[in-house]
């Protein structure tokens, strides 16, 4: 698991924003790392961040090799360039596009070289790598969550990121379709191997995404570990009732609140 | 039972004076468009429409407006634009300061242009060395246009641009679209219902201008003298030519109003499919 090869994204950030304080440290490699906390414990903020669309004050992020922000160097790159999967809550599918002009739509961001005809095509076999082809030409607006996910992925993928960010992927579905949408991005996720964030405020969603879960609390990590660890010796009382813990928070030896994936496997 | 009658009897008081109200201001709302069309009959509206003034009017009324159109959307849609995203504070109170001439009387706005672009203006001087001199000509005209009716473009816009959904710009921005990319294929598709119904909104303001014409532009036939100033000086002469014109004009905006409403569905659907 060590080695240059794992893909790697590390992010130290310090940042003011409006009356609230994010001060972070955290890395993600092949492990899926679940950031949970509170409403307004900073974790949306955390994922704007990463993507340039909120400045740090300090602070350095990194992925695969790849300066993304670096408040000494000012090094800052703009969103479109940082190689990140967003995927919000809404999923932002663009609802003047239908399914496969959405995901040709990446395509066009990525590669000039390529034409119309080429693209329509390549985004019509990301639509079937997803075993929704059959919908490519449908609004997404009028499909339903499971499908509206799957084009979501299609798209950020045809984009060829180097990382992951989800937010709430399941918190706008239906029961039903929670479950099939946590299958299918649990096997996606596995498939693709990327560094993965996920912010969520379901405990099931952990369990079947993450291995790793960092808890943040004020805009810091209260703390991170494997999953196990976590349910074990909750951090804050906040993770104690998210996985239904007996367990008295903060009372175990908790895995550090420095995030890594090295030190929660000690 | 007592209780009952005078239940109804509040009950119709209320609804005489709804009706009442209502009525009284839809009547003068109403009755002078009646009178607009059916005084003097047809005859006198052919004859008053056969003045001198009409064409050379509704020809400058037609070309300068439309040439004010399309200056207002090419500035207005970029200035829009950066004030919908900008974070910068003064934005918000430039915002304020484009709104100005919505609410100044059209003669302040042509006082103004005439202090700021007119041959003793604070920049006439320097226009008149580089050979322009813009005060009483057709350019004239469109400046005074595209300075009363910008701000309905501009506000429209804006307005659309903040509606549109942050995240979607995030994704489309992590997407790796460029800035270019962003506007051109993600926000102005979004926003085109919105744009055009202002673009449409400040085409009939350029078309109704008057104040600030006159005092910028002036009045020559021909030259200057647009349809609402044709309107002016034909009262002079007979109040039937004016009449004329001024159902040319109530047609023009007739018109617009009936392509607002296909337009309006725009907005519908585009607010249906976005909160979906």
């Amino acid at each position: 698991m060590t080695g240059a090869s794992v893909a790697r994204l590390s992010v130290a950030v310090e940042a003011v924003l409006g009356a609230f304080a994010l001060d972070v440290s955290l890395e993600v490699g092949a492990e899926p790392l679940a950031l949970v906390g509170p409403n307004g414990s900073g974790k949306t903020s955390l994922l704007l961040t990463i993507l340039g669309l909120r400045n740090p004050a300090r602070g350095r992020i990194v992925l695969c090799d790849e300066v993304l922000f670096d408040a000494e160097t000012a090094i800052d790159l703009p969103t479109e360039e940082r190689h990140l999967a967003y995927l919000p809550q809404d999923l932002g599918l663009f609802p003047h596009l239908s399914a496969v002009e959405n995901v040709a739509f990446a395509l066009a961001c990525r590669s000039q070289r390529l034409s119309a005809r080429q693209r329509r095509d390549e985004a019509m076999t990301w639509l079937e790598r997803f075993g929704i082809g059959q919908l490519a030409g449908r609004n997404p607006a009028r499909l339903s969550g499971g499908e509206r996910q799957r084009i979501a992925l299609a798209r950020a993928l045809a984009s060829s990121p180097k990382a992951l960010l989800l937010d709430e992927p399941t918190a706008s579905l239906d029961v039903e379709a929670r479950v099939e949408v946590r299958a299918f991005l649990a096997e996606s996720i596995r498939a693709l191997g990327l560094p993965t964030i996920l912010v969520t405020h379901d405990a099931k969603d952990v369990e079947a995404l993450a291995s790793r879960v960092a808890v943040l609390e004020n805009g810091r990590i209260a703390g991170c570990g494997l999953l196990g660890d976590i349910r074990q010796n909750p951090p804050t009382s906040f993770a104690s009732k998210l996985f239904d813990s007996s367990r008295v928070p903060g009372a175990g030896a908790i895995a550090s609140p420095s995030c890594s994936e090295d030190v929660s496997h000690k | 039972m007592k209780q009952t009658v005078s239940h109804a009897r509040s009950r119709r008081l209320y609804d005489t004076a709804m009706v009442g109200l209502g009525g009284i201001l839809l009547l003068f709302l109403v009755l002078p468009f009646v009178a607009l069309v059916f005084d003097g009959g047809p005859e006198a509206i052919w004859r008053g429409l056969g003045c001198s003034l009409t064409w050379p009017a509704l020809r400058l009324s037609l070309a300068t407006t439309l040439v004010s159109v399309v200056l207002v959307v090419v500035g207005g849609t970029p200035l829009a634009w950066w004030l919908a995203r900008s974070r910068w504070r003064s934005a918000r109170w430039l915002e304020i300061l484009l709104q100005l001439p919505v609410v100044i009387p059209p003669a302040v706005g042509g006082i103004a242009l005439l202090l700021a672009f007119g041959r003793r203006g604070l920049f006439g001087g320097a226009l008149e060395r580089l050979g322009w001199t813009p005060a009483f000509s057709a350019v004239a005209v469109v400046m005074a246009q595209v300075f009363v009716s910008a701000p309905f473009y501009l506000q429209a816009a804006v307005q659309a641009f903040g509606r549109l959904d942050p995240s979607l710009l995030a994704v489309a921005r992590s997407l790796g679209a460029s800035p270019p990319r962003l506007l051109l294929r993600v926000a102005l598709p979004l926003a085109r219902p919105w744009l055009i119904g202002g673009a449409a909104m400040s085409w009939a303001r350029a078309l109704g201008e008057f104040g600030a014409t006159l005092m910028f532009a002036g009045n020559m036939t021909g030259k200057t003298q647009t349809l609402p100033l044709a309107i002016y000086t034909a009262l002079e002469l007979d109040i039937h030519t004016a009449q004329a014109l001024s159902l040319l004009l109530v047609s023009f905006a007739f018109a617009l109003l009936l392509f607002l409403r296909r337009f309006n569905r725009g907005p519908e659907v585009a607010r249906r499919l976005a909160t979906q």
